[in-house]
């Protein structure tokens, strides 16, 4: 009918407008001066340190959740206790705080003026404006990604063949490796997956954090505002077109995830196949 | 391997809802004995706490010569099969098998013959490799059984084993039960809502309500005698006419007298069989046969006299033999019944041949 | 009888609270130490308020147009099959994955004056970058998911019978669509907005470069928090906040209420 055509249009159109649009544009102003200019830009030795700190945060802030969203999809999806739901909430909490909130706290507890901060000066220990005190950011703005894919589906999946386990002799670590980790590892990576996204695009917690010296504690989105503040527009572009591969891989693997293993995650991501 | 169980004063309760009050049994060694019940009565509650899947609130379980009230259920020695099999879906059947014999490190050489010879006691050695989503539900309960099998407890507990499958997989997995069983003599408790497979299977029979047991007894005994009239209605099919006992006679609602019982006077309850309720073509007789259905071997009639109405049923050819058919009018006898007085607890028989005459 | 509660509850709650709640606390007694008429008149400056009122006025137009838009594509991505759909689909997250800085700057140069889209509407004397409008324009980006995500389950749920049940009886598309599915779908198209609502009050990086920053005009509230750490002034910075974290908690309460909402009438 006309009419369907008329609205697929229009979604389309606006969806061109609003997301399409601006993601070329980070690609084609990335190029604008051509392929050396692109190539040199992402060479530059400040870029490169803040690809580098990128890397590191993220190695870091990702097993740390990781670790978290296993423990916690255990207790919070196994069994029943008083001020579970509460815990479930709590969880959820740093997806509905600004990030420039996360920062803030990190400063009033590790700041010069904050609580611990004469006790640190005095240990000559720096968290702020370093490289712990983004970690502990990016931490913060990353926690429920992990548990809120694992603890729904664990939850799905039941305890039966634990008990089962449990009845056979199994250890409770030999009953996590053996059969519980098989049920859950493509939930796992997709958690993971969009942790890291999270984790390496991080911008306004870290920014709080960090020292901002271009070059030394600088993040790849930092130094992305760093090049666009002074100016550097096309270095600025070239930096940001890396992570905005980054941001495709991730929603290629994800897309790939829930087309092929949509069993194994849980139901909400369960789309229909049409 | 046999081992005696004994549970004495178990009771649990969830949420202040009790599921088991002090509950006492003793299997005997080598025994099959089923856990018989509706939903509700506690069955499946206290074979976990056997298993130790639950722990009581108060009492003891013993299993062997241990007191295994708080022991840890990898520890007990118990082979546990799930109602809806838990097998480990990403495991294939062999690895299944071999889980708890793996959990033991034990040498490979072993796992492969214990496997090898528990594949061919459940007959899938063929399906060695398959995986659970791809066996049949009959298929899945027997790979669970022989997983239990391998790490050689000395006492078998199935929750429900049978439950989930179609009638003709039940009957055949049944005898297949019970041949195990006979060869391999462990002690072993099922749980079951269906009396024919619990008669059919048991060695002796628990029946259980509201976290108690009504009755225990060889599946023979305890129909015959059934202790209660829960139990006669759960057993199978029966007439409930309440009668009134008076100077010996037993008398039904309309005053019709029913036949004598040496019993005091008061208020009763007669449960008749169907079978034991025997239409006979009478063109005076003041019943009426409103349906007959046959359902294969077995024929049900419905006979209605006013307001009452009787089950019968007999053999499809015993129907056709008595020319009965759809307002056929007829006479009762009754071949057998029990009597619950509420003055006096326990059945009494009722004798052979009672007549049922047209009273007013 | 499963093993391993006492540890992993121990770890999670161990690490929720010296991660999340731990510092919440510090923030709270920061601010209970500075007294509640310091408190009040911290968040009651001009500047304050006039951009407490640029951030909520801002999300609620993000919000709202995002709702219209976004029921539609949710509409067109579930109900009709066209080439390209399953793409179109994955670009819908698009938002999520992409860092905030890289929309920011793409944002901004997108509808700088001389951008691809700027451009387009200068001559028209429309102006985005740089000014309130582009305040919007970033938080309908980057809030865009939050309403597809949220209506497209319930517009897959939708039972076809009943809409052809009105179709016989003489409904014009419209009609049926106006009362018979929306009313389904308002629910959730209501805890979708309330996220993408909360989402935008608390969004930096895509806003900053395309906002003008002006103070009391285009200045959103996590940019004043900013200056204010900037300058030291860590009181008014806690201050606000506290502020931002109060009305965080009741969108989070009043959203977890629209979804048990939903998941009633979904009879879930």
């Amino acid at each position: 009918m006309a009419n369907r055509v008329l609205l697929i249009t229009v979604a389309l159109v606006f969806m061109v407008v609003f997301l399409v649009l601006p993601l070329i544009s980070v690609f084609a102003q990335a190029l604008s001066a051509g392929l050396g200019a692109y190539a040199s830009s992402i060479a530059d030795p400040n870029v490169q340190s803040a690809i580098w700190m990128t890397l590191t945060i993220a190695a870091i802030a990702v097993p740390a959740n990781l670790v978290f969203g296993v423990c916690a999809s255990w207790c919070i999806g196994r069994f029943k206790f008083p001020g579970r739901n509460l815990l479930i909430t709590l969880i959820d909490l740093p997806f509905s705080i600004s990030p420039v909130i996360a920062g803030l706290l990190e400063v009033l507890l590790f700041g010069l003026n904050g609580l611990l901060g004469g006790w640190l000066s005095a240990h000559n220990i720096q968290i702020i404006f370093a490289l712990p005190g983004m970690v502990l950011a990016t931490i913060f703005v990353t926690l429920p990604f992990v548990a809120r894919e694992v603890i729904p589906l664990v939850q799905e999946q039941g305890n039966e063949e634990e008990e089962a386990a449990v009845t056979l002799g199994a250890s409770g670590w030999q009953i996590f490796w053996r059969v519980c980790l098989p049920k859950i590892r493509w939930a796992l990576l997709y958690g993971v997956l969009l942790c890291n996204a999270r984790a390496m695009g991080e911008f306004g917690a870290v920014s709080v954090v960090s020292g901002k010296v271009f070059g030394q504690t600088d993040t790849l989105p930092l130094a992305v505002e760093s090049l666009y503040g002074s100016y550097e527009i096309q270095a600025a572009f070239a930096a940001a077109s890396l992570l905005a591969m980054l941001a495709l891989v991730t929603l290629v693997l994800k897309a790939a995830l829930e087309w092929w293993h949509r069993d194994e995650l849980h139901g909400a991501k369960r789309k229909k196949a049409t | 391997m046999t081992t005696e169980i004994k549970i004495s004063n178990v009771s649990r309760g969830f949420n202040g809802h009790t599921v088991l009050k002090d509950v006492a049994l003793t299997v005997r060694p080598g025994e099959l004995l089923a856990l018989l019940g509706p939903s509700g009565s506690g069955k499946t509650t206290l074979l976990r706490l056997i298993a130790g899947l639950d722990a009581p609130d108060a009492g003891r379980i013993t299993i062997g010569e241990d007191d295994a009230t708080s022991r840890h259920p990898g520890e007990r020695g118990v082979g546990f099969v799930f109602q809806h099999y838990a097998l480990f879906r990403h495991m294939s059947v062999f690895e299944n098998i071999a889980f708890p014999l793996r959990i033991r490190k034990s040498p490979k050489p072993f796992i492969q013959t214990k496997v090898a010879e528990l594949l061919k006691l459940i007959q899938l050695e063929a399906l060695a490799q398959r995986y659970p989503a791809q066996l049949s539900g009959g298929q899945r309960q027997r790979v669970a059984l022989a997983r239990a099998l391998a790490s050689q407890p000395r006492v078998l507990l199935l929750d429900e084993p049978f439950g989930a499958l179609d009638a003709v997989v039940r009957r055949e997995l049944r005898r297949w039960l019970r041949r195990l069983h006979e060869e391999m003599q462990i002690t072993t408790i099922f749980v079951t809502h269906d009396q024919e497979e619990a008669f059919d299977l048991a060695d002796r029979v628990v029946i259980m309500k509201d976290g108690g047991i009504c009755q225990e007894g060889s599946p023979i005994d305890i129909y015959q005698h059934p202790a209660s009239p829960f139990v006669h209605e759960f057993l199978g099919e029966s007439n409930h006419i309440p009668v009134l006992l008076r100077g010996g006679f037993v008398r039904g609602s309309d005053g019709w007298e029913l036949g004598q019982a040496e019993l005091p006077d008061g208020a009763a309850s007669l449960f008749i069989r169907p079978h034991h309720v025997v239409p006979v073509p009478a063109a005076w007789g003041s019943w009426r046969v409103a349906r007959v259905s046959a359902t294969g071997a077995q024929a049900h009639l419905t006979l209605t006299r006013g307001a009452m109405s009787l089950a019968a049923a007999m053999t499809a050819d015993a129907l056709l033999e008595s020319g009965l058919q759809a307002g056929t009018a007829a006479e009762i006898r009754f071949t057998g019944g029990t009597i619950f007085a509420e003055s006096r607890s326990g059945p009494i028989r009722l004798g052979q041949g009672l007549s049922l005459a047209a009273r007013a | 009888m499963l093993p391993g509660f006492a540890p992993t509850l121990a770890i999670t709650l161990l690490w929720l609270f010296v991660i999340v709640l731990g510092p919440i606390c510090v923030m709270l007694w920061f601010t209970a130490g500075m007294g509640w008429s310091a408190f009040l008149k911290e968040i009651t400056t001009p500047r304050v308020l006039a951009d407490l009122w640029v951030s909520l006025r801002s999300a609620l137009l993000a919000s709202a147009f995002n709702a219209a838009f976004g029921l539609l594509v949710a509409w067109v991505l579930t109900r009709y099959q066209f080439p390209g759909r399953r793409i179109a689909d994955a670009l819908v997250d698009l938002p999520f994955a992409l860092p905030t800085a890289v929309a920011g700057i793409s944002l901004s140069t997108l509808y700088a004056p001389d951008g691809w889209i700027g451009g387009l509407l200068a001559p028209f004397g429309i102006r985005v970058a740089f000014q309130p409008a582009g305040i919007v324009v970033a938080m309908m980006f980057i809030s865009l998911p939050f309403i597809v995500r949220t209506v497209q389950p319930v517009i897959e749920d939708l039972e076809p019978e009943q809409e052809e049940a009105a179709h016989l009886m003489g409904a014009s598309p419209l009609q049926v669509f106006l009362r018979i599915s929306f009313p389904a779908i308002l629910p959730a198209l209501l805890t979708g907005f309330a996220l993408a609502f909360a989402r935008a009050l608390g969004e930096y990086g895509s806003i900053i470069f395309i906002a003008g920053n002006k103070p009391m005009v285009s200045e959103i509230m996590p940019v004043l928090i900013m200056q204010q750490l900037d300058q030291f002034d860590y009181q008014g910075a806690t201050a606000i906040g506290v502020l931002m974290l109060g009305v965080s908690f009741v969108l989070l309460f009043a959203i977890n209420l629209l979804q048990a909402w939903v998941r009633r009438r979904h009879g879930q």
